[in-house]
């Protein structure tokens, strides 16, 4: 009711149609705009899903969607930057800080000043950028003088397999005082490659890659896009079949998490327990259609692998062992002293840190913000179903593996129900579609609750209804700077803890 | 407290798989793909177009397994001539190897005189690799960890992934190779004391793949040095990896796939 008012110049769209002529997103000046969008982010249900500029002849469109989580709206928005224009735009971000990544890429990408911007870094060093007098080696790190401080580098490589990243602390002693974290080293062009083709399974290949741990959450989040843009509507089989695959990346990966963070401390049973549960639940995704994430499962407008009796009935059995298995880790977990004293405490992110950083998914969630798109903007088979997020509210490690621990079982459930209204109503799922011509002149949006979080594409067509601007938003975007805040006068020693409870994607943030 | 524990012990039991070799994966799993020729020059355009990665050309017929991302679609499309078997040895030795062609045997050749002496004689016993991600999505990175755990174990083998350079005798690249870590890989691969491998893993890695044609790749540096193992996949699964690496080492020997299956 309150962003009626206050948004009252914002289109408002229904996120199951997510689609909207270009010319009738409003324009708004700047003032207006930013008046607006600093009130509304007062609410603690609104939050901006994507912030972009579209560069074209006459200069820079900004375009903003803001999510309303008690309406279960998406408002639209947008102003002008002109050619050459020198303006300097006051900043959302002094306000809300939220908004620093929005208007960090907007900076480095068109070269678009915000005064009184309190963090106007670089964000990703993307090749298309601005800005080619700065390269990743002159970083402006932040620094504290002070002769008991001293600073301490990690990466990009880091010491386990995984993606890289810069992480700079400023100790006093063995406590963390500061951690600022470089990203950029991911950077691939995956928009301009997802704007440069036109073959549609190119397009769809490349979300299952925006990261690899998400494919079926970005695959899904692209297929709904697609779909949009071409008006069409699928079974809801095929719903139901998605939900259950997205259901199962959650499942697969908070429990690798959960292994993880057992690793992480020297807890060798938990892991390897957690081992053995997720290559079951992993293996069950490769027995349905071939690769263990899920990759080529979901096409727009339909699958090359539609699920089975036979497959359900195994997936169920898998899903049944995993369950118990994994609440004999938990009660485990929750009976080992030596295990909780390093969790409890431990990297606190408080529930008004995660709001003001723009928190989304399971890290908000830990922190007792309620975000999950799945109950505020369901898309497909979540519509029918009520989802109750689970909530935890100490923000710290222990929370974040709680949500994980539970967030297993819900899961289960859920792929459970979703199996029975599989069984109930079958209907046949046609073979991907690549070609059925996509609404000209639309911008389109769709988003889905990843294992991380809120994932949020949007795409613009042209004329001739070509994909003239694709923009993607992983959670881990927001959630990065979430884990910085969190381990302020933790020990060194406890970052990798942290961090894996946290266990963003580079490659996401970077694209 | 100890009860918890012997529970979780308990239904956990014994996870290792003794023989990797004896292992099948399920039909589904798309790995060597096989032709059957001839495959008509109207169709084999139209695949070639579909492809997501331009891995296919249609004269001739060839598929680039360096280039594939396994997304299925020619075979979808043309499935009397496309098949994706679940033979999931694919690494080899020299890149040429990886264009498949119409009626080509049925394994990917492994060219053991391309392996360099020093390789078996070295490392035949222990091998310590350094993983650099360079733009990898995160599948591969976490497939290789995979290859490490309870059910694989191929430290099993004396052969690991460490944390530093200098503790390994070679990298393992993953990612198509970002401009923004181009100069990151070389230091790190320059800090293995030589002489050191260079093994690429992911059709990312091999060349490029999906991001082939992106300007936000420097791959300058595979121009400098030499590549010792090619492991494509889409991610790499850990049996690819493993069955690879052994395969260099001169442990595992290459059969056609009619004796393997
Ligand atoms: S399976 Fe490989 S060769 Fe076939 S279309 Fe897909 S990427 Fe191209």
């Amino acid at each position: 009711m309150r962003t009626e008012t206050i948004l009252n110049r914002w289109l408002k769209v229904d996120p199951r149609s997510g689609r909207v002529p270009l010319k009738e997103i409003p324009r708004l000046a700047y003032s207006e705009w930013y008046d607006d969008l600093c009130q509304c982010l007062h609410e603690e249900s609104c939050h901006v899903a994507s912030y972009f500029g579209v560069p074209g002849p006459e200069g820079l469109w900004l375009i903003c969607l803001v999510m309303d989580d008690l309406e279960g709206s998406v408002r639209i928005a947008s102003y002008r930057y002109g050619r050459g224009e020198q303006r300097v735009l006051p900043s959302v971000t002094a306000v809300h800080p939220a908004m620093h990544v929005f208007e960090r890429e907007i900076t480095e990408n068109f070269g678009v000043s915000f005064a009184d911007s309190p963090w106007n870094k670089p964000l990703r060093y993307a090749h298309d950028r601005a800005d080619w007098l700065h390269t990743m080696n002159d970083y402006p790190f932040y620094t504290i003088e002070g002769e008991a401080l001293h600073e301490v580098n990690v990466g990009p490589i880091h010491a386990g397999i995984i993606e890289p990243g810069c992480f700079r602390f400023i100790c006093n002693g063995e406590q963390i005082v500061h951690l600022e974290i470089m990203l950029g080293y991911q950077h691939r062009g995956v928009e301009r490659l997802m704007r440069e083709t036109e073959n549609r399974l190119r397009q769809a290949v490349l979300c299952e890659s925006i990261a690899g741990d998400s494919a079926v959450a970005h695959g899904t989040t692209y297929a709904l896009l697609a779909e949009t843009l071409s008006g069409q509507t699928v079974p809801e089989t095929l719903e139901i079949e998605r939900a259950i695959a997205l259901e199962l990346e959650r499942i697969a990966i908070h429990i690798a998490d959960t292994g993880a963070l057992c690793t992480d401390i020297g807890y060798q049973l938990g892991q390897v327990a957690c081992e053995a549960l997720r290559t079951i639940v992993i293996n069950t995704t490769q027995a349905w259609c071939g690769n263990r994430f899920g990759k080529g499962l979901i096409r727009p407008g339909g699958t090359y692998y539609p699920l089975t009796e036979s497959l359900n009935e195994r997936m169920l059995q898998n899903l049944e062992e995993v369950r118990r298995r994994f609440a004999e880790v938990t009660a485990d977990l929750l009976d080992s002293a030596s295990v909780l004293a390093r969790f409890e405490d431990c990297g606190v992110l408080t529930c008004s840190q995660a709001l003001r950083i723009g928190a989304v998914g399971m890290v908000a969630r830990a922190s007792g913000l309620k975000r999950d798109v799945r109950a505020t903007h369901p898309t497909g088979a979540y519509r029918t179903m009520s989802h109750e997020p689970i909530l935890v509210t100490e923000g710290d490690v222990f929370s974040r593996l709680k949500i994980r621990l539970e967030e297993v079982m819900q899961s289960i459930d859920y792929v459970r129900t979703f199996v029975g209204r599989w069984n109930e109503g079958r209907e046949e799922v046609a073979r991907p579609d690549y070609t059925s011509p996509w609404a000209p002149s639309s911008l389109a949006f769709a988003c889905q609750e990843g294992w991380r979080g809120e994932i949020v594409h949007v795409g613009m067509t042209d004329e001739q209804g070509r994909l003239a601007a694709y923009k993607i938003q992983d959670p881990s975007l927001h959630n990065w700077m979430g884990l910085a805040l969190a381990v302020r006068r933790e020990g060194i020693s406890d970052f990798p803890i942290c961090n894996k409870s946290f266990n963003l994607s580079y490659c996401g943030h970077d694209l | 407290m100890l009860i918890s524990k012997w529970k979780v012990w308990r239904s956990h039991g014994r996870q290792f798989i003794p023989d990797l070799q004896g292992v099948r994966l399920p039909e589904t799993f798309r790995g060597r793909p096989q032709i059957e020729g001839p495959v008509p020059k109207l169709l084999a355009e139209e695949l070639a177009q579909w492809c997501p990665v331009g891995a296919l050309t249609a004269e001739p017929f060839t598929l680039d397994l360096g280039r594939c991302v396994f997304c299925n679609e020619c075979a979808m499309r043309a499935p009397q001539h496309i098949t994706f078997t679940s033979d999931y040895r694919l690494a080899t030795t020299h890149r040429d190897a990886l264009i498949l062609r119409e009626g080509n045997p049925d394994f990917i050749a492994f060219d053991e005189d391309q392996v360099r002496d020093c390789i078996h004689r070295l490392f035949g016993r222990a091998l310590k690799l350094r993983e650099v991600s360079a733009g990898g999505d995160n599948s591969t990175e976490m497939e290789l960890n995979a290859s490490m755990n309870v059910n694989f174990d191929f430290s099993r083998f004396g052969i690991d992934f460490v944390a530093s350079p200098r503790h390994a005798d070679g990298v393992v690249m993953t990612g198509p190779l970002t401009e923004n870590m181009a100069r990151a890989l070389e230091i790190c691969y320059n800090s293995v004391p030589a002489p050191r491998l260079l093994i690429l893993a992911g059709s990312d890695a091999i060349s490029g793949g999906l991001f082939a044609e992106s300007p936000a790749l420097d791959r300058r540096f595979l121009d400098r040095y030499r590549v010792d193992l090619y492991i494509p996949g889409n991610p790499v699964h850990p049996l690819t990896f493993i069955d690879g690496i052994m395969t260099l080492l001169g442990h595992y020997e290459r059969t056609p796939w009619s004796e393997f299956q």
